[in-house]
C-alpha cells in the first residue's frame, strides 16, 4: 500500500533505521554514563560503546579507530578539520585549495580564514560537476597546505575524482581534506585506496541520528594533528572537547554497520529506481539531468524542466511528495543555486530544477507516483508558463529584452 | 513556508489562464519580470469602446504566490473601466491572499503587469504611455 507523503528529500537527511534506533535506546535509559568517567561501571559500560562504536565507523571507511574524532555533525567536522590544519600548519604555509560547489560549510569556513589572513583558491568546476585536474594541480602553490574537496555533491550528486585529487596532493605535500557527508554509506569510500588526509561525514545522511558526525584525521603517512577549535576536557585525543553524545554515537556506529552489511544491494536496487524515475522523467520535453551522470551518486538526480519555476513545480505535489528545488523564490536575494549555477546553468534552468534524492526505503510504487503526479504538474503549469507558449512558438527567449527587476 | 489557503486555490483551480490576440487593436500585453529572477507574467486585457475592460487572460512562469497574484488580477480586472484598473495597488493582492513579506515581489509583479497591459493598449490607441514611479521592491 502506498503512504503519503513520499519522501525524497534524503539529501537532506535520511529516516532512521529502526535497527539503529534499537541500538541507542538502552544507552538514553539504563547505559546513560558518561564515557569519560572513569571510575565506575556506568562510565565504563559507555565507553566500552563508545570504543565499539568508533571500530564499526572505521571500519566502514577503512580507517583505523583512534583516527576518529566524535563531533556533533558534518558542519563542526568540516570547521574543525580546515581551522584546525589551517592553525596547526600556520608555519608552513596559509593557502587552501577547494572549489565554488562545496557545501556552504566549507564555503564559509574558507571565507572566516580568509578573513584571518589566509588565502583560498576556489576552483570553477566544468559543466559536469567536476573540477579540472589539471588547474588544481596549477593552483598549488609553496605555501599551499590543504585541498578541500568533496567526495560528493549534495545538490546533484556528482563524486570527485578524490583518488586522482589524492595523488596530484601528495606529489606536492599537500593534505586533503575532504567533506564525504554525501558519499559514505552509500558508496565505498576508503581513506587508504583514496590517500584522504581528512575527512568529514555525518550519521543522518546514512539512516542514523542527526547530532553525531566524525572528522576523520590520518595518524599515519602522513601523520596529521589539527588544533582543537573547541577547548575544555580534552576528550578526543584532545581535538574535541565536549562529552560525547553515547546514544548517538552507538547509533552511528550502528548505522556504518549496517551501511557496510547493505552497501551492494541497496545500491544495486535504488540506482535502478533512480535510473527508472530520471529515464521516465526525461520523457517530458525539455527536460535536463544536472552534473556528470557517469561520476555520480547512485541514489541522486538533479532535473531541470525548462520554462517551469521549480518552487511553483514543488506546489503541484509538495502535500504529497517532499523534494528540493534549486530554485530560491523564497529568498530575499532571489538567487538561484549556487552549484547549479557553476554548472554554467542560466538562472531560468536553476530556477526550474528539482532534486531527487532516494533511499534504502524507497519502493517502486513510490517512484511510479512520482514520475506521475511530476509529469503531469510540468505539463499543466507549462500550459500557463508564457515561456512555455514563446518556446513553442519558435521565439528565441534570450533576444527578448526583458524589464529589469 | 505553508501557502495560504487562497493561494493554493488559486494554484490549483488559476482562472482566465490564456492567450488573447495580441495583435488586435482592443488586446492590451504586459509582459514583466524575467526567466533569471525566477518569475515572468504575462497579463492581457481586452477593452472596449466605452473604455471597459471585458476580458483578462494570463500566463505565469513562477511560483504559486506569482501565479495566485495574476489570477487574482485578472478576476479583479474584468468589469472594471480602465482608470479603475490603473488604482489596482500591489498591497490590496497582498492582502487578499496573505502574502508573507518574501512574497510581495509577486504582487508587485501583477501590478507591473496591469500598468504595462493599459499603456500596450494605450500605445495601440494613439493614446500617450503613463509614466509610472518605479516599482519599490524590485
Amino acid at each position: 500500500m502506498l503512504k503519503l507523503p513520499i519522501y525524497l528529500d534524503n539529501n537532506s537527511t535520511t529516516p532512521m533505521d529502526p535497527r539503529v534506533l534499537e541500538a541507542m535506546t538502552p544507552y538514553f535509559l539504563q547505559h546513560f554514563g558518561n564515557a569519560a568517567s572513569r571510575n565506575h561501571p556506568f562510565g565504563w559500560e559507555a565507553e566500552e560503546a563508545v570504543d565499539y562504536a568508533r571500530e564499526q565507523v572505521a571500519k566502514l571507511i577503512g580507517a583505523d579507530p583512534k583516527e576518529i574524532i566524535f563531533t556533533s555533525g558534518a558542519t563542526e567536522a568540516d570547521n574543525l578539520g580546515i581551522k584546525g590544519v589551517f592553525e596547526m600548519y600556520a608555519s608552513k604555509g596559509n593557502h587552501i585549495i577547494t572549489a565554488t560547489t562545496e557545501h556552504k560549510a566549507v564555503l564559509d569556513t574558507c571565507k572566516h580564514i580568509e578573513k584571518l589572513g589566509g588565502e583560498v583558491t576556489y576552483l570553477q568546476v566544468q559543466p559536469d560537476g567536476l573540477i579540472d585536474l589539471k588547474e588544481l594541480e596549477a593552483a598549488i602553490k609553496p605555501n599551499t597546505i590543504l585541498i578541500a574537496v568533496m567526495y560528493a555533491n549534495n545538490e546533484i550528486g556528482t563524486v570527485m575524482p578524490i583518488k586522482e585529487i589524492s595523488v596530484i596532493a601528495r606529489k606536492h605535500g599537500v593534505l586533503v581534506f575532504t567533506d564525504a557527508t554525501q558519499a559514505v554509506g552509500k558508496i565505498p569510500v576508503d581513506v587508504n585506496k583514496d590517500g584522504i588526509d581528512l575527512m568529514a561525514f555525518t550519521a543522518h545522511k546514512m539512516y542514523g541520528p542527526k547530532g553525531v558526525g566524525a572528522l576523520y584525521v590520518r595518524r599515519k603517512n602522513p601523520r596529521v594533528k589539527v588544533t582543537a577549535q573547541m577547548d575544555g576536557g580534552g576528550h578526543e585525543r584532545g581535538m574535541r572537547s565536549g562529552t560525547l553524545n553515547v546514544p548517538g554515537i552507538v547509533g552511528f556506529g550502528k548505522a556504518c554497520e549496517l551501511c557496510m552489511l547493505d552497501m551492494e544491494a541497496d545500491t544495486k536496487r535504488v540506482s535502478k529506481l533512480r535510473d527508472k524515475l530520471e529515464t521516465s522523467l526525461l520523457l517530458l520535453e525539455e527536460a535536463y539531468v544536472n552534473g556528470s551522470r557517469e561520476h555520480r551518486l547512485p541514489h541522486v538526480a538533479n532535473i531541470s524542466f525548462k520554462h517551469v519555476e521549480g518552487e511553483g513545480l514543488l506546489m503541484g505535489f509538495n502535500k504529497n511528495i517532499a523534494l528540493s528545488s534549486g530554485s530560491a523564490c523564497t529568498s530575499a536575494s532571489l538567487e538561484p543555486s549556487y552549484v547549479l549555477k557553476a554548472l554554467g546553468l542560466g538562472d531560468d534552468l536553476a530556477h526550474s530544477s528539482l532534486r531527487f534524492g532516494l533511499s534504502r526505503f524507497t519502493t517502486e510504487e513510490e517512484v511510479d507516483y512520482t514520475i506521475k503526479a511530476i509529469s503531469e504538474t510540468v505539463i499543466k503549469l507549462r500550459e500557463m508558463s508564457p515561456l512555455w507558449e514563446m518556446y513553442k512558438e519558435g521565439i528565441d527567449l534570450t533576444t527578448i529584452e526583458w524589464a529589469a527587476h | 513556508m505553508a501557502y495560504s489557503e487562497k493561494v493554493i486555490d488559486h494554484y490549483q483551480n488559476p482562472k482566465n489562464v490564456g492567450t488573447l490576440d495580441k495583435s488586435s487593436k482592443n488586446v492590451g500585453t504586459g509582459l514583466v519580470g524575467a526567466p533569471e529572477c525566477g518569475d515572468v507574467m504575462r497579463l492581457q486585457i481586452e477593452v472596449d469602446d466605452a473604455g471597459m475592460i471585458t476580458d483578462a487572460k494570463f500566463k505565469t512562469f513562477g511560483c504559486g504566490s506569482a501565479i495566485a497574484s495574476s489570477s487574482l488580477a485578472t478576476e479583479w480586472l474584468k468589469g472594471k473601466s480602465v482608470d479603475q484598473a490603473l488604482a489596482i495597488d500591489n498591497m490590496a493582492i497582498v492582502e487578499e491572499l496573505n502574502l508573507p513579506p518574501v512574497k510581495i515581489h509577486c504582487s508587485v509583479l501583477a501590478e507591473d503587469a496591469i500598468k504595462a497591459a493599459i499603456n500596450d493598449y494605450r500605445a495601440k490607441n494613439g493614446m500617450e504611455k503613463i509614466q509610472f514611479e518605479e516599482s519599490v521592491v524590485h
